[in-house]
């Protein structure tokens, strides 16, 4: 863990408001963990936690999707500018625990650093993705994992509706996931009917990152636990 | 290389920049990133008597040049502090300051008396805190209700004891005259900002408290003023804080007339930046030729 400048190796607009950027950073980083972002100017204060999506030797790629004054302005930014780089943060996925048959379902913007841990956990994995409309770096997915399930909102690629509609939970020994709440919790639901493990990863507004603000309290079994430091990625059991 | 050395309530700091409470939890997690035996102080985490789970609901809202918080004091309790956060903090070597907050006299008292016996160096009395609902800037807003806490916990204490007002207070100058008064040996200023953020979709306020604490940047001015004019009123040292995010910052406040310093919201900005301003001060010293802080020290 260690906070840098770093040079933008690429910073590149890859599917409606999805940026991909790459900078170098050298670093032991497991799957789920992330990075803290920042313009080295004061445009905006808080640095923006971002996910990491794939590590290739010194290299980190981070996706992030615009949507307010801080991706927005990290948009703009060109290959060559500085970057505060700050992490990597928080525990990641216990590759480890993730025995069996696993299923591994993303949404929206969730699906990104889903992308690193589908890579290390290798072929043993199931891989739904579910998209509102505009698919990306699905085929990356398919590099890693022998079945890759592609759900759009729209039907206009892959099946159509929502990606949970098309995940048959029996078969699992595990599921991990990292999306939109409304997904997570159905996803929640489900493995606590059937009895199966489930790892989530959350999302939190924070400040530090690193433990010290109490602003990402996630209310869990065993009281507040920080999203930052104790997560992002929990075990179901433990939420309330 | 200058000298960033600071007497004061009877110890040498070894330079005048600490590190906010509320915004460096114990120290432990900025240990990983650099050796915070470097800065000159650090400030606990605010305590109170019996553990706090703190506020539901968003806690953390950024606004231009500032953040909004809304943790509501959430900590392990005093007991739990002395058993397990102290010693580790006490394995750095840095002043270690106790933030203590309370809702009633008797919680302020029974804390004070506490951590009297206890290796911390200080005892930053919080009476400044807009996120508790019952109490805390209750404590803060009229001098006449500061004195008597002050006075009452300054006869429990036996620890140098420092008193940390809040911007909300009727008139920061008297709140200030009254804490000396009530045998503070130095005041800290300012705490957050009454505040508030509307979540316009929602229709809603995004705090569940309503209002809600400001910091950062934009604080900054204010900060600056109100260090500059309690500074002038009374004989006791000022800590001040509010916005630092630069050695250009923390040396206004020194001219405003601060002895100490602290840097709170900075330090989820770049979790490093005590040691970009204790090396920006002392940069600035050796290139102005300053020897000490005494020479620019309340100046202005």
């Amino acid at each position: 863990m260690k906070v840098q400048k770093s040079k933008i190796l690429e910073n590149k607009l890859i599917s409606n408001k999805i940026y991909r950027l790459t900078v170098e950073f050298v670093d032991e980083i497991k799957p789920g963990q992330f990075f803290m972002l920042k313009t080295l100017d004061n445009s905006f204060l808080l640095p923006r936690p971002i996910s990491i999506n794939d590590v290739n030797d010194n290299l980190i790629t981070l996706l992030y999707r615009v949507e307010g004054i801080g991706t927005t302005v990290v948009s703009r930014m060109k290959k060559g500018d500085e970057i505060q780089v700050f992490g990597p943060l928080g525990n990641g996925f216990d590759i480890t625990s993730l025995k069996g048959k696993i299923a591994v379902i993303g949404g929206g913007i969730g699906i990104a650093p889903l992308l690193y841990l589908t890579k290390k956990i290798g072929k043993n994995s199931d891989v739904f993705l579910g998209y509102k409309d505009s698919v990306y770096i699905a085929e990356e997915f398919e590099k890693y994992s022998n079945n890759t399930i592609i759900v759009t909102e729209d039907g206009s690629v892959g099946k159509r509706g929502y990606v949970t509609d098309y995940v048959d939970f029996e078969k699992y020994d595990v599921v991990v996931t990292c999306g939109p709440e409304i997904m997570m919790n159905k996803i929640i639901d489900k493995c606590k009917e059937k009895k199966i493990k489930c790892y989530v990863s959350l999302e939190r507004r924070m400040a530090c990152g690193l433990g010290a603000c109490l602003g990402c309290t996630v209310e869990t079994v065993n009281g507040n636990m920080r999203a930052c430091k104790d997560g992002p990625v929990f075990s179901s059991e433990e939420l309330k | 290389m200058a000298n960033l050395k600071v007497k004061t309530m009877g110890m040498e700091f070894k330079n005048p920049v600490l590190t906010a409470s509320g915004t460096f939890g114990f120290g432990e997690e900025f240990s990983k990133i650099y050796d915070i035996s470097v800065i000159g102080g650090i400030c606990s985490k605010g305590l109170t008597i019996n553990p706090k789970l703190g506020n539901k609901g968003e806690r953390i809202w950024e606004t231009p040049m500032g953040i909004i918080n809304s943790i509501g004091l959430q900590n392990p309790g005093v007991e739990k502090f002395i058993q397990e956060e102290l010693p580790k903090m006490k394995k750095y070597d840095t002043k270690i300051i106790a933030n203590l907050g309370g809702n009633t006299t008797e919680e302020y008292l029974e804390g004070v008396e506490k951590l009297s016996g206890t290796e911390v160096d200080i005892i930053e009395l919080n009476i400044s805190c807009p996120n508790v609902k019952s109490g805390g800037m209750a404590f803060g807003i009229k001098s006449e209700v500061a004195n008597d806490i002050v006075s009452k916990v300054r006869k429990k204490c036996n620890k140098p004891l420092m008193v940390k007002l809040s911007p909300n207070a009727e008139n920061i100058v008297e709140m200030a005259l009254a804490c000396e008064e009530a045998g503070a040996d130095s005041i800290s200023l300012i705490n957050t900002i009454k505040s508030m953020a509307i979540d316009i979709k929602k229709r809603k306020v995004v705090f569940e408290n309503v209002y809600a604490g400001l910091s950062g940047p934009c604080i900054k001015p204010i900060a600056l003023r109100m260090v500059h004019e309690v500074s002038k009123a009374v004989k006791i040292p000022v800590c001040g804080l509010g916005g630092i995010m630069t050695a250009h910052d923390a040396i206004e406040f020194i001219m405003a007339g601060a002895t100490l310093i602290q840097i709170g919201t900075a330090n989820f900005i770049k979790p490093d930046i005590a040691v970009d301003i204790i090396n920006g001060i002392s940069e600035f010293m050796d290139k102005e030729g300053i020897k000490s802080l005494d020479e620019i020290r309340n100046i202005i």
